[in-house]
Formats: structure tokens, sequence, C-alpha cells
């Protein structure tokens, strides 16, 4: 009952405070909506403890933030070996080989109208599939180690990233096209300093799909079968013997991978294609 | 027709790369048996050979047709084998995820349209949550919903489709209630409109191509997140834990004709729901 009114008071203290900061207009610069987000956040972290332990939830179906925090603190060296598994090894590198096999096989079928005409409806297709299916599949052929995540990962990411690298090739105006050539400029100049670049913001929306994906794809591929490390052999087997703490620390670890791998691609976009209308603030 | 062909032959292309791709992949295994049974197997006999394996590395197309067939035909729609009972299952999940997500994507769009507080606080964690990988949650939202003394499985699988699903909804909804320009919303002042007119005679009709374009993605996204969702449940039925059987026992061809049954259930449902909103765009005046 006391966590009870705990957890309202709060909740609307909190939701109080960026009220006022919206009112007021703090919130209009970076900070500001820094601070409100954060402030959000937290609430819901702070509700979250105190229906836990205002409800009494066992730690077998709930646990506190704190406890999930304190696991984190207590097993950083397994936590950081499932990270490296599954992360760099699986998702990093599968995307990195599918992304690239994407922008280059996209700028080879763009010189080719009827490829262009034949992939695109097709991969697009393909890149609205639940190509998470063939996982199992890929772990039967490449076995059991980081290889086989890879794999998923690659054709997860590679038609998401080839369709937008298409879009974006041909992303270019007639205008901008016919003034490189009026330059003389030959296909790799145009392509390198026009289309390229004309392509990027489209590339990095595909990218940006694709870095959710990829991490999805290298978890998915470990229910099928994984060597005893990484995070999806450490959340199946965790669920399994109840130890919801160290789940929900794999959870969180997902969490700060994938933001601060979203975040990592939002960063280096906006450096590439400062001049685009979307990144002017 | 001319837009056809092209589409024909890269996918004509891509079945006969299969077929090379299947000769090649499972060419080891039939010269393995030949040699353990002290038999010379020509070229000839050995392509023929990779084609008809009870348990290929990679099926050779006709057999994942047939196998699909089978499944979709072979037996009574009830059956536990039968491919259309695991994809109504899934196609349920899908659905209420679907209208789950549409839920409340709206809900969260019109509250973030209409609340400067709401955008703020809520936004940047809406976008955060699709960056979390969901099959990290699915396990917990499981047991969650279990010990919440929810014995359907269908509840949880539609939560996590519901996770994957709303957030196209709310991206578009927030740009397409927020199309109308200033002109029309001056306009609508000059008329005394109160602010609930104001949203039902012009923000929300004016949101309604971006709604529709966005339930295509929905759409496709909560079929995976259904699918996913029945990956790390232990569930027994589904499609996606069709595939998970045919990985345990090792049947490369129930997991083939699973995800090509999954393939096949999402190209309907995003042509079904193109469909839906070439005709309501006609029905609401807009060009279709």
């Amino acid at each position: 009952m006391i966590w009870g009114m705990i957890v309202s008071l709060v909740w609307a203290g909190a939701w109080g405070l960026n009220v006022v900061l919206v009112r007021r207009g703090w919130a209009e610069g970076r900070v500001g909506r820094l601070a409100v987000a954060a402030i959000f956040g937290a609430t819901l972290l702070v509700i979250w403890e105190g229906l836990v332990r205002g409800f009494g939830v066992s730690a077998v179906i709930l646990p506190a933030p704190s406890g999930v925090a304190a696991r984190i603190a207590g097993s950083l060296p397994v936590l950081w070996g499932d990270f490296v598994q599954t992360v760099l090894k699986g998702a990093l590198s599968g995307y990195l080989i599918g992304c690239g096999a994407a922008v280059v096989v996209a700028v080879l079928i763009d010189r080719s109208a009827f490829l262009k005409a034949g992939l695109l409806p097709v991969g697009n297709f393909v890149a609205a599939l639940p190509v998470v299916g063939i996982a199992p599949i890929l772990v039967a052929w490449f076995g059991f180690d980081w290889q086989s995540k890879a794999a998923v990962v690659v054709v997860m990411v590679f038609f998401p990233v080839l369709v937008n690298m298409v879009a974006g090739l041909a992303a270019s105006e007639r205008m901008q096209r016919d003034l490189m050539a009026t330059w003389g400029a030959g296909y790799w100049q145009s392509l390198w300093h026009l289309r390229l670049p004309a392509a990027m913001p489209f590339l990095f929306n595909g990218l940006k799909i694709a870095s959710t994906l990829a991490l999805i794809g290298a978890i998915v591929a470990e229910f099928f079968g994984s060597p005893t490390m990484g995070m999806g052999f450490r959340i199946s087997t965790e669920v399994g013997r109840l130890g919801m703490d160290m789940v929900w620390a794999e959870i969180a670890v997902a969490a700060l991978a994938g933001s601060a791998f979203y975040g990592l691609i939002a960063a280096v976009e906006r450096g590439v294609t400062f001049w685009h209308p979307s990144q002017r603030v | 027709m001319k837009r056809v062909w092209p589409v024909f032959s890269v996918i004509g292309l891509i079945v006969c790369l299969w077929y090379a791709a299947a000769v090649w992949m499972n060419a080891p295994w039939v010269y393995d048996q030949a040699a353990r049974a002290g038999v010379e197997v020509s070229f000839r006999q050995m392509v023929g050979e990779t084609m008809g394996q009870a348990r290929p590395v990679l099926p050779a197309p006709h057999q994942v047709a047939a196998e699909l067939w089978k499944g979709v035909t072979g037996q009574a729609v009830t059956s536990k084998r039968s491919l259309v009972y695991h994809g109504w299952v899934t196609l349920q999940a899908t659905f209420y995820g679907f209208v789950l997500g549409i839920g409340l994507g709206v809900a969260l769009a019109v509250s973030i349209v209409r609340f400067r507080v709401m955008e703020v606080s809520v936004m940047p964690w809406a976008v955060i949550s699709q960056t979390i990988p969901i099959v990290a949650l699915a396990p917990m939202i499981v047991v969650l919903s279990n010990s919440a003394g929810i014995a359907d499985r269908m509840v949880p699988k539609a939560i996590i489709s519901a996770y994957l699903g709303f957030f196209p909804v709310l991206v578009s909804m927030v740009k397409g209630l927020r199309s109308p320009d200033q002109m029309q919303m001056d306009q609508l002042r000059t008329w005394h409109a109160s602010e609930a007119q104001m949203f039902f005679k012009l923000r929300l009709p004016a949101s309604l191509p971006f709604f529709f374009a966005s339930l295509k993605v929905a759409i496709a996204a909560s079929l995976v997140g259904a699918i996913v969702g029945e990956l790390p449940t232990g569930a027994i039925e589904g499609l996606g834990a069709r595939m998970l059987i045919g990985s345990q026992f090792g049947e490369p061809l129930i997991m083939w004709a699973a995800l090509f049954a999954a393939a096949i259930l999402a190209g309907g449902l995003i042509v079904l729901v193109g469909w839906v909103e070439r005709v309501a765009t006609r029905q609401t005046g807009g060009a279709a």
C-alpha cells in the first residue's frame, strides 16, 4: 500500500515536472529534450521497482530493476563474453558482409534497367518476408558457432539495404546528371561524385533498418543451436532455470547494444549527409 | 506484360541457381553413400540422386513445392500436420497483434500530436523500443503473461507482434496528423471550428493516406513478430513452431515448407492490405 502511494506520487510528480518543463519552453533545446525523456524513463523504472516491492512479486517472475542492476554488476565477465559472441562476432560481421554485398550488388545491377526492373519487386517482396525463418536452415549448414549467426544476419540485412540503395542510386536529378555529362564525366566519375553521395540518405535509411534486424537475426539464430555462450543461448537457458534477473540483464545489454548501434549509424549519417534537408535543424 | 517479364526472368534465374546449388550441396552425401556401398556413380546418376533425398542439405525447389502441397492438401485442415492449421494459428496471432499495434500506434500518435509533453517524453522511448531486439524480450513476455494467469498462448504472441507492428503506424500517423498545412488550419479557425472539429474534419482525413501506407509495413512486421514469438516460447502450433520442430528433428523439408508457407502468407497479407488501401483511397476521394 505504502509503495502504491509512493509510486503514484512519483508518477504524478515526474509527469507534472515534465508538463511544467514543456510549458515553460525549456524542453525545446537539446538538453531540455534529453532531460524530459530521461525523467520519463527514470519514472518508469521507479514505478517498476515500486510495483515489484509493493506487491511482493517473486524474483522468479519479475525481478526489480535494482536486482537486475546488481546482477549486471555481479556477472560482467559473462555478459561481456555473450556480447562479444553475439554482437561483435555474429551480428557485426554479418552486418558488414551483408550491407557491403548489398551496396556492391546495387551498384552492379544499377547499370541494367532489365535487372533493376526484375530484382526490385523481388527484393521488395523478400524484404517484407519473415526471413528469420531461415535461421534453422543456416544453423544446420554453418554449424553452431558464430559463422551461422553471421550468415543469418547477411541474409536478413541484404534485401532491405539493396532495395534502399537501388532507390538511392536513382535519386539524383536529371539536371544534375546532365550537368555531369556536360562536364564530360564518365560513368565512374558521375557515380563517385554525384550518384553515390545522392544515394547516401537512402542507404542510411536501409542501414538503420538493418541494424535492428542484425541483432534480431543473431539472437534468433542462437535459439536453434549455439556454443555455450551468446545472448540468445543465455536467455533461453536462464528462462529454463528461472534465472530471471540474468535474462533481464541480457535484455538490458541487448537494448544498450541495439541503441548504441543505431545511434552510431545515425551519428555517421549526420556526418555524411549533412547537406540533406532532413539533417538541418 | 512489359513489367512482368523481367520479374519472371529473375525468379527463373533464382530457381536455376537453386537447382545448381542443390546439386552442389547434396552431391557429397551421394558420393559418400556410393563409396560406402562400393559403387561408382556417374555424373548423371549423381544429379538424379541429389534431386530426391529424404533429408537433403538443400532440398530442390520441386521437393519443397511437393512438401508444401502435401502440407496444405495432404490431410484435413484440422490435422496437426497440416500447414493450413499452423498457418491459421500464426495468422490469428498476427491479426490480433496487428489490430493491437494499430490501436496503440494511433492512440499514441493522437496524444503525441495533441500534447507536446507526450511527444518529448514518449517519442524517444518509442524509437528506442524498436532498437531493442524483440527476441530478447519475447521469452520474458511469455513468462510474465503466464504468471499473470493467462494460459492462452495467443496473448504473448500477439503482444510481441504488436510490439513490432505499432511503430510504423505511430511514425506515419504523427506525420499524417501534422500534414494539414497552415492555410487549412487557419481556414478552419476562421470558421470557428473547435479543436474536436479540427481533428475529425481536417487532421484525421488528412492522415488517412499515411495511415494506409503504414499498414503494409505493419502487417509484415506483425507477421515477423508472431513467428519470432513462437520460436523461444516452446509453442507447438504455428509456422514458427513448425520450423523449430523441423530443426530439432533434422527434417529440412518441414523447415523449408514452413518457411515458404510463411512467405506465401506474408505475400497474401501484403496484397490484401494493398487492396484495402486502394479501395479506401478511392472511397475517400483520393487519386487511386
